[in-house]
């Protein structure tokens, strides 16, 4: 069977590159790293990989705003090579500065356009950086990340991570069309106020997808939880504890087996 | 060109974080007047396009469509409000404006060409503010005087940006007839910090020599031998006395702490004191380095850059041991004034307490995090005598191939420098660090701050791992302190070196040829390259867009040449100038104090007292801190700095994974306790090397691979009294270290820490001696965390507890010392960590505390409100002295080597069996019921508190 194949892509201050690839690894992909410049240089790059990951990191340092430059160097040179990618059927992941990243390109929740910017992510409530653990709840049965039923455990930790809309209608759009991916809730699955909601995000959004259900952007940290190690308190919990991060990579890998691949090879 | 000005603000209904956060500072300061602050941000943009695309980078570039307005020009004050103040803070010319940077490059992006920005900050005060508030609220909170220039109103015009060019001139400062007064006054007049033995010294050498030496000679020797590089006062000979008795040291330091890392010839210390950090080894193929420096003096005048800087210059440490090393987790302590003080307590010159604790941390925090390196192990310490000194300890442990940890510059490479250019920044930082602070050093020595970006080093960093994998460079060291003078001095010191010094990168022009020499401009680095690799290695970076330029090449004549365009500006021997620096011999005295312990009043209970200690700054959760730090990115994290069941309890180590390939940890820990050493340093000493130690072995570290490192933070050591409390200190080194077979692997100090008032009084910093510590954890699966795991399990205690209040957290709710000390057991300890060790390894143990600040008492709180379980505990099954009978000196004495240990019943067998013959015993029970009670050998509960009520006190002190 052929290889799925996933992109991590490197960039000046993306800093969660190397775990994303490990993380990818595990899930059964092969993965790279890649720099952006080496992108640019060359377009057909992409057309060796399935899966493309925007990795967590502070991209530029943050500079103006979280993801704003790196996302602005995209847009200006790899708009069109990243929009067949998502067309040739192909995923896509943004995880916390790669998520601000792909909202402020346009390509998340992605009406077809890329400067059409009716969704950002703005300054925490806090008005501080903070990490600390989440619970998540799914909202969408679209995006082939996540499983629908399952309330997953993650940390996040990011200054930058409220997500705010335009106005009311595109809010209420979301959530009816299944834009929304994941909310933050308490460990009994209710939204509630911080720090629950570690940001103060609209509705306690921490996660989008697009209207393929092929991208994901979330604030939490999935490859920060691929080993029960990992988990804030494992010493208090038992050795069949289940890490939640590793699915959100498995479903990408297992999607790109059993629609990429094997349609290929058909 | 034409100049644009942008400003960008908050669009009404989102709300205004960074305004808000001013406004509450501005609250802070106790003026209520203010009613509102609108902050902005300012572009000013020169550039070749129009109006449209002017628009476009407002709106495409520099504002967010949802949250944000902007206004192109100049916008006024809102109308029909409050009367309103415009201020803006630019920064001074020449400061690095990283944002500015980037906006650049994404113009340049869109299409727009090349331009210049700057960027400011605006902020808008709603309400009366009087002139002499304005003053304060500017110099307290917007703007750092050392940095940044204040504009108020809506008229005055930003500071130019233009430089003037650089005239070279060659300068020579001469000293070859000064007697000396005249030497004395030259070193100060131009801040060298050299003394009258060493400018001696230096004048000796070139009236032998036979001409007057240029600017760029004298201050490549001052910093060379400062004490921030050469720690002369560590080095030098002692003569000392104690308790009247005569004592000599040829060495202080190969004496005393280097003398215990070779008398135990660890054959897994693979470079000790020889590199930028202490290498280890970590498994067959890598190897682990580990430093820790201080940022003291730049922090006190810029808590954010000074702070920012300080971890950001620690991380280059690791990068450039042996071949260079890839950072895997950063440690940090903190010593403060408290930050309640009102501000007529603070003296002149001296930012507040509150203000240099949270510039502090946001520094290390945005560094830290932007370099991707979690920050993981720390400790803050609250005592008023670092009002005027704070303390920034900054630590960084890099991971390096085994085989790679040595360098190999020759004869004929190139001095290749990388990273970040050349600015104005930190000229003098090694030489200031090195002398004492005034109320002046504000105004002063602002040049001495230097300002760090950390996407610089990060970008530095992933092409320098690219070109170590492929063996492109020969040796590779940082420019910390004295900059490139340093750097190459250092490298090419058994070899020689010629510098070219026009070739170095600028940031601006307007440098002489000694500013380029002796800058501390941050994210710079130097390697050596063989002429054969430099395409190959230019090309790594230039492929992600980071600087390298060739400046000079190594020689084999054993002198440092220095031209300017072809003239020679400088020409030392290298000998001279590393072992030129006199000998010096000092005096030391030390002398017990007389102290007492005070007569409290015994008491029926003390949860009162246990309460205050939980919520005093020193023990209080830092968990405001912590979260503000990425302690999980790498994805090595294992044991976390918090922990428990609601992720809140505090860990004795942190455990990270460096290789997520392998199940090997490395866990990190630190000791440190400065109120001991106001009774004895030589006791404070060991129990931070015990406290560290205890730290390890509580988490599951191995006890034959702990690895020590050494921070002195000390007052004036000129004078015998205060280094006579460092000779105590050193000589407790090397007894904990020998006792425990624990060697120190790399060390700094930094002394004069001082500060002379404006009313000519002088505060000094009590001696603190911070021990980092570092061992290997064989199976991360393994690891043992502090929260109480389930209702049933019993309690033990292990280590005898006794009378010893002296520097107790206890004694100091009341404002009292006291005189006994505790006192480690240099043959108990050892015995007692190693079979806590074996208990903890071979699974015998659920949840393990170290006893320490508070005692018995706090370790038990902090146990079940960590694993939110309560605790039966009785004190008749303490093992304690026979003077141990007070019940006070019970709950808090802070006795060394104790251990508070929670084991299942199925284990109590094989638990006691290995702690036979130690000091040991069964403390109590873990209680589902949420309440803390221990009782007094009468029966009488002497602690009786629910567990919400304890960690509320714990957490509420820092819930900022």
């Amino acid at each position: 069977m052929a290889e799925v194949r996933a992109l991590a892509l490197r960039a000046a201050g993306i800093n969660c590159d190397v775990e994303t690839q490990f993380a990818l690894e595990m899930a059964g992909a092969k993965a790279d790293r890649a720099h952006v410049n080496r992108l640019i240089e060359d377009k057909g790059l992409l057309d060796r990989y399935q899966i493309l990951v925007f990795p967590g990191g502070f991209s530029y340092g943050d500079d103006v705003a979280a993801g704003k430059i790196l996302a602005n160097q995209v847009v200006h040179h790899l708009a069109d090579a990243i929009r067949k990618f998502i067309d040739d059927g192909k995923l896509v992941l943004g995880i916390c500065n790669g998520f601000q990243v792909l909202i402020k390109m346009g390509i998340l929740p992605g009406n077809g356009t890329f400067k059409q910017e009716e969704v950002t992510i703005t300054n925490n409530d806090s008005g501080r950086y903070e990490d600390r653990w989440v619970y998540l709840l799914p909202q969408t049965d679209r995006c082939v990340f996540i499983e629908p039923e399952r309330q997953v455990y993650l940390p996040v930790a990011h200054a930058e991570g409220k997500i705010v809309t335009k106005n009311a209608e595109l809010l209420q759009q979301l959530k009816s069309d299944g834009y929304v991916a994941y909310k933050y809730v308490d460990k009994n699955g209710e939204e509630g106020p911080y720090p629950i909601n570690p940001n103060g995000s609209t509705e306690s959004i921490a996660a989008l997808t697009d209207s393929t259900g092929r991208v994901l952007g979330l604030m939490p940290h999935p490859e920060r939880f691929v080993r029960r190690t990992q988990h804030p308190h494992w010493t208090r919990l038992g050795e069949d504890l289940d890490p939640d991060g590793i699915k959100i990579f498995r479903n990408a890998v297992r999607y790109v087996r059993e629609n990429l691949l094997e349609s290929c090879t058909a | 060109m034409k100049q644009w000005r942008f400003e960008v603000l908050n669009r009404p209904g989102f709300s205004d974080v960074h305004g808000n956060g001013v406004l509450d500072d501005i609250h802070e300061l106790g003026i209520t007047s203010v009613e509102a602050v609108q902050s902005a941000r300012v572009f000013l943009i020169e550039g070749e396009f129009e109006a449209d695309f002017a628009q476009r980078i407002a709106r495409e570039l520099l504002s967010d469509p949802v949250c944000e307005q902007f206004h192109l020009g100049r916008s006024g004050a809102p109308a029909g409000l409050a009367r309103a103040t415009l201020i803006e803070v630019h920064l001074k010319s020449g400061v690095t404006d990283p944002v500015a940077e980037s906006v650049m490059t994404a113009i340049s992006d869109m299409g727009g060409g090349s331009t210049h920005v700057r960027t400011a900050r605006k902020y808008v005060l709603l309400g009366e503010v009087r002139p002499a508030q304005l003053e304060t609220i500017a110099k307290r909170i917007l703007a750092n005087d050392c940095i940044e220039d204040v504009i108020i109103g809506d008229e005055a015009e930003p500071p130019s940006p233009h430089l003037s060019p650089y005239q070279f001139e060659l300068v020579h400062w001469t000293i070859r007839d000064l007697d000396d007064a005249g030497l004395e006054a030259l070193s100060k007049e131009k801040d060298l910090f050299l003394n009258l033995v060493e400018m001696k010294t230096i004048q000796a050498y070139f009236r032998q020599i036979g001409r007057e030496p240029t600017d760029v000679e004298l201050e490549s020797l001052a910093q060379t031998w400062s004490e921030h590089c050469v720690h002369k006062t560590l080095r030098s000979a002692v003569d000392m006395t104690v308790d009247g008795k005569p004592l000599h040291f040829d060495n202080l330091l190969k004496e005393t702490v280097f003398k215990a890392t070779s008398d135990l010839n660890k054959d897994w210390c693979i470079s000790v004191f020889a590199d930028n950090a202490g290498v280890v080894e970590f498994d067959d193929e890598s190897a682990v380095c580990f430093k820790v420096e201080t940022h003291n003096h730049p922090s006190a005048l810029d808590p954010y850059g000074g702070a920012a800087t300080g971890i950001g210059g620690v991380i280059r440490d690791p990068m450039g041991t042996g071949m260079g090393a890839r950072p895997i987790a950063n440690t940090d302590v903190f010593c403060f004034g408290e930050p309640d003080k009102s501000l007529d307590e603070i003296p002149k010159g001296v930012l507040h307490p509150r203000r240099i604790m949270k510039g502090v941390v946001a520094g290390v925090r945005d560094y830290g995090n932007r370099m991707g390196i979690p920050t993981v192990n720390g400790a803050i310490y609250f005592d008023d005598r670092y009002l005027g000194n704070p303390l920034v300890y900054c630590g960084n442990v890099g991971l390096m191939d085994k085989a790679k940890a040595f360098k190999h510059q020759q004869s004929g490479n190139l001095i290749v420098v990388v990273g970040g250019r050349t600015g104005r920044d930190g000229i003098h930082g090694a030489t200031f660090s090195s002398g004492e602070m005034t109320h002046e050093h504000e105004t002063v020595f602002s040049h001495a701050v230097q300002i760090g970006n950390a996407i610089t080093e990060k970008k530095m960093l992933d092409v320098l791992l690219q070109a170590n994998d492929a063996d492109l460079y020969e040796a590779i060291t940082d420019c910390g302190a004295g900059g490139l003078s340093s750097a190459v001095g250092e490298m090419g010191a058994k070899l020689g070196a010629e510098v070219d010094l026009e070739t170095v990168p600028l940031k601006y022009t307007g440098l002489s040829y000694t500013e380029i020499w002796i800058s501390e401009a941050q994210e710079r680095m130097v390697i050596a390259v063989r002429p054969e690799n430099l395409e190959a290695i230019q090309r790594i970076f230039d492929s992600e867009n980071v600087q390298a330029t060739v400046i000079g090449r190594f020689t084999n004549d054993r002198k440092l040449r220095l031209r300017y365009n072809g003239q020679q500006v400088a020409e030392l021997d290298m000998d001279f100038l590393h072992d030129g620096v006199p000998k010096y011999s000092r005096q030391a005295i030390w002398r017990p104090r007389a102290l007492s312990e005070p007569a409290l009043p015994e008491k029926g209970e003390y949860n009162e007292e246990l309460l205050g200690i939980l919520s005093s700054y020193n023990v209080a959760s830092k968990e405001w801190v912590i979260r503000q730090y990425d302690h999980e990115v790498q994805g090595g994290s294992v044991v976390k700095p918090l922990t428990g069941v609601a992720n809140d309890g505090p860990s004795d180590a942190a455990v990270v994974q460096p290789k997520l390939t392998s199940p090997r940890g490395l866990a990190l820990s630190c000791g440190m306790n400065p109120l001991y050493g106001d009774i004895d340093p030589y006791w404070m000493a060991l129990a931070g090397i015990d406290e560290a130690i205890r730290n390890l072995i509580c988490i599951v570290g191995r006890i034959d691979r702990i690895a020590l490192l050494d921070n002195f933070c000390w007052g004036n050591c000129t004078k015998p009294e205060t280094f006579g409390t460092l000779v105590r200190a050193a000589q407790a080194c090397y007894d904990g270290a020998m006792a425990y077979g624990a060697p120190f692997i790399s060390g700094k100090d930094s002394l004069n820490n001082e500060f002379a008032c404006a009313d000519g009084t002088t505060m000094s910093i009590p001696a603190t001696l911070l021990i980092s510590a570092m061992s290997l954890v064989d199976d991360i699966d393994k690891c043992v965390t502090m929260d109480l795991k389930r209702p049933g399990n019993l309690l033990f205690i292990v280590g005898r507890t006794n009378n010893e209040l002296g520097g107790s957290h206890y004694y100091k709710l009341s404002g009292h010392l006291g005189a006994n000390v505790p006192k480690l057991d240099l043959e108990t300890a050892p015995a007692i960590a190693a079979r806590m060790a074996e208990a903890v390894a071979g699974g015998l143990v659920v949840a393990c505390h170290d006893c320490s600040e508070g005692g018995v008492a706090v370790a038990l709180a902090e146990m079940a409100f960590a694993g939110g379980f309560g605790i039966e505990a009785d004190l008749y099954a303490v093992p304690k002295s026979k003077d141990c009978t007070r019940i006070d000196a019970q709950l808090f004495s802070e006795s060394n080597s104790r251990y508070v240990v929670e084991v299942e019943p199925s284990n109590y067998d094989a638990f006691a069996t290995l702690m036979l013959n130690l000091p040991f015993g069964q403390l109590g029970r873990v209680k589902a019921e949420p309440r803390l009670v221990i009782r007094a050998e009468d029966g009488r509960r002497v602690i009786d508190a629910d567990l919400d009520t304890l960690k509320q006190a714990w957490q509420r002190t820092f819930d900022w």
